[in-house]
């Protein structure tokens, strides 16, 4: 945060103090009750950093002629979001796992039973591990391709810092019994507004930056990041219509019901998918993967199309969540068919890359980081058909319920999702911290091949014991009566269970091998370019275009 | 006219399908427009780049 102004500094700590505050009330109306704890924290991480600010604030002005070059300082902090919650959520996906085959994992202690470690596993992988990623990647995506600095130097901060506070907020609250109840959605009211505001916040920031673009055509990544951040607010102010037993309480009802909740939750659920793990890591894969790879797209258009392809045809797939429902017949066919539709647009997207890889193939050979980016494609190529195929009803009541689904999504979210993320990270890192290279290319070897192996070892055990499960339900003997109980079925999966544990545990390995070299990159690699000079007096025009404004 | 489900399953079913088949031509025409051509050719190769600093 050297770069603040101390005018900027002023109203970061009158912020911080504002949001203190705040954390004060919500302790003094929660109590006892988990409202009041979240106060607590609320007040806690806003002094904390109110201190950071305040301990700054004698030092030297910033160097002006910083407004002549890219704000990255915020992506750095990113950076360091992103391996944290990396690990802390693997961690606990490996816990979970293991619980799985071994239940008194969770050691007779409520807040480590299974229904409170999963969802703080996916809470702090896809918004903390996924979030940050998208938050940091796309400021610098944003800025190379507009040629233009972030809009202000306060709301990048504000961003990263109030989508990190939700992600505690989340993520504590389910250790304490705190939840909605709806899958991906579990934060509950209080931490669900602050999120609309940090996003509100991050879409006018990055439309801001965009309108001070030099460049005339807005880059395509852009367009993925954008429909990123636009359909998740949507989605998340939609689903999260709820009405809090009273203020002093954590706990609220939603307004949808019956049926209509189910489907509210499964169109957000499926475009949380849709938008949040897909759009903006297509964004990342249509940027860092010509980088990488120093080819250009092989079709521009083709990105058109399916950007436009992915965006409308997604939003109707939802329902698909829910076949063999009370939902109605036709709307359960309507998700079923778009959802059937999608492979074009995603295969057009994982052909695109691979195509753009052809002719590099050397290069994928030598290079891990490339090696990871064109695994991403695919494994989002295949994710997005195992996706297509079990949204088909009648292969959904086989699939249905089972450990298939866990492994599609896992298929998505490792081979995906973290791939692509890992690919982008080692092509970024040394980019904005400006270091000649990683620290060492032969963890970044180690760590692709502990991602790989794990990766499949997850995916071909939840697809044997997921199968296995949906046969085993649905035998009959002669008499017409179930052949297994599903405590039968529960002992099959036990080999299964040990197997999708020790794949996970490998790629929490190597996530930590990627942290560590991250780490050591920033430490010891010497840097590119000249040192920064940070010592220049105050005085000094600011160039045309300077952003000191306030945020908003 | 009553706003009932049936209204709505109508729409879906009839202005819904034509909204998108609308839209996808828009969005043809817009790639394949032959002036767009050189912008987007160029939006293809821009990011190689080398010079790390904003424009001015």
């Amino acid at each position: 945060m050297g770069q603040l102004t101390t005018r900027e500094q002023e109203l970061a700590a009158g912020m911080l103090v504002a949001l203190a505050v705040i954390g004060i009330a919500m302790a003094a109306a929660g109590r006892s009750d988990p409202l009041g704890i979240h106060g607590a924290i609320v007040f806690l991480y806003s002094a904390a950093l109110l201190i950071f600010i305040i301990s700054r604030s004698f030092g030297p002005e910033p160097d002006p002629s910083r407004i002549s070059r890219y704000y990255d300082d915020p992506i750095k902090v990113g950076v360091a979001f992103t391996l944290f919650w990396a690990i802390f959520g693997m961690f606990f996906g490996v816990w979970a796992a293991a619980q799985l085959a071994w239940p008194s994992l969770n050691f007779d202690t409520a807040w480590a039973s299974f229904g409170r470690i999963r969802p703080a596993h996916t809470t702090g992988v896809i918004f903390g591990f996924g979030g940050n990623a998208l938050i940091s990647t796309s400021f610098h995506v944003v800025q190379r391709t507009s040629r233009a600095r972030l809009a202000d130097q306060i709301s990048p901060w504000f961003v990263l810092f109030g989508y990190n506070l939700f992600c505690i907020l989340a993520v504590t609250g389910y250790f304490i019994g705190v939840t909605q109840s709806k899958e991906y959605a579990e934060a509950e009211w209080y931490a669900d507004i602050w999120l609309v505001v940090v996003w509100v916040t991050y879409f006018l920031l990055y439309i801001r930056t965009l309108a001070r673009r030099r460049e005339p055509h807005i880059y395509v990544a852009n367009w993925y990041y954008m429909a990123f951040i636009v359909v998740v607010a949507i989605l998340h102010i939609i689903n999260n219509l709820t009405i809090p037993v009273s203020l002093g309480h954590a706990k609220s009802y939603t307004i949808w019901a019956g049926v209509q909740d189910s489907m509210v939750q499964w169109w957000y659920g499926h475009n949380a998918v849709a938008f949040f793990l897909t759009a903006g890591f297509l964004a990342m894969l249509y940027y860092y993967l010509p980088k990488r790879a120093e080819r250009p797209i092989f079709s521009y258009r083709l990105s058109i199309l399916s950007f436009w392809g992915i965006t409308f045809f997604y939003m109707w797939a939802g329902s698909h969540h829910l076949h063999y429902t009370a939902l109605p017949h036709w709307v359960q066919n309507l998700g079923m068919t778009f959802s059937v539709m999608l492979l074009v647009p995603s295969w057009a997207s994982a052909g695109n890359a691979l195509l753009t890889l052809n002719g590099a193939w050397h290069k994928v050979r030598d290079d891990a980081t490339l090696r990871f980016i064109m695994m991403a494609a695919f494994f989002y190529g295949l994710s997005t058909f195992e996706g297509s195929f079990l949204a088909v009803r009648p292969v959904n009541s086989l699939s249905h319920y089972t450990d298939w689904t866990v492994g599609h999504v896992h298929a998505g979210a490792l081979g995906w999702v973290a791939f692509i993320t890992y690919g982008s990270l080692y092509t970024l890192v040394p980019a904005i911290w400006k270091r000649e290279r990683m620290y060492s290319a032969a963890l970044v070897e180690v760590h692709f091949w502990l991602a790989f192996a794990g990766t499949l070892i997850y995916v071909f055990a939840m697809w044997n014991s997921g199968i296995i499960q949906g046969l085993m339900w649905r035998t009959y003997t002669d008499d017409g009566t179930l052949a297994y109980s599903f405590v039968d079925s529960l002992l099959a999966m036990y080999p299964y269970y040990i197997a999708r544990a020790f794949g996970g545990l490998l790629f929490l390995i190597g996530a930590v091998v990627a942290t560590y070299n991250i780490w050591m990159t920033v430490r010891e690699v010497p840097v590119t370019s000249g040192e920064r000079k940070d010592d220049l007096p105050l005085a000094g025009p600011f160039p045309e275009g300077a952003a000191t404004g306030p945020a908003e | 006219m009553d706003l009932t489900h049936e209204t709505l399953v109508e729409a879906s079913k009839t202005w819904g399908l034509f909204y998108l088949i609308a839209f996808s031509f828009c969005v043809l025409v817009y790639t394949f427009w032959p002036a767009n051509r050189k912008r987007f050719d160029r939006a293809k190769k821009g990011i190689f780049d080398e010079d790390d600093e904003p424009w001015t």
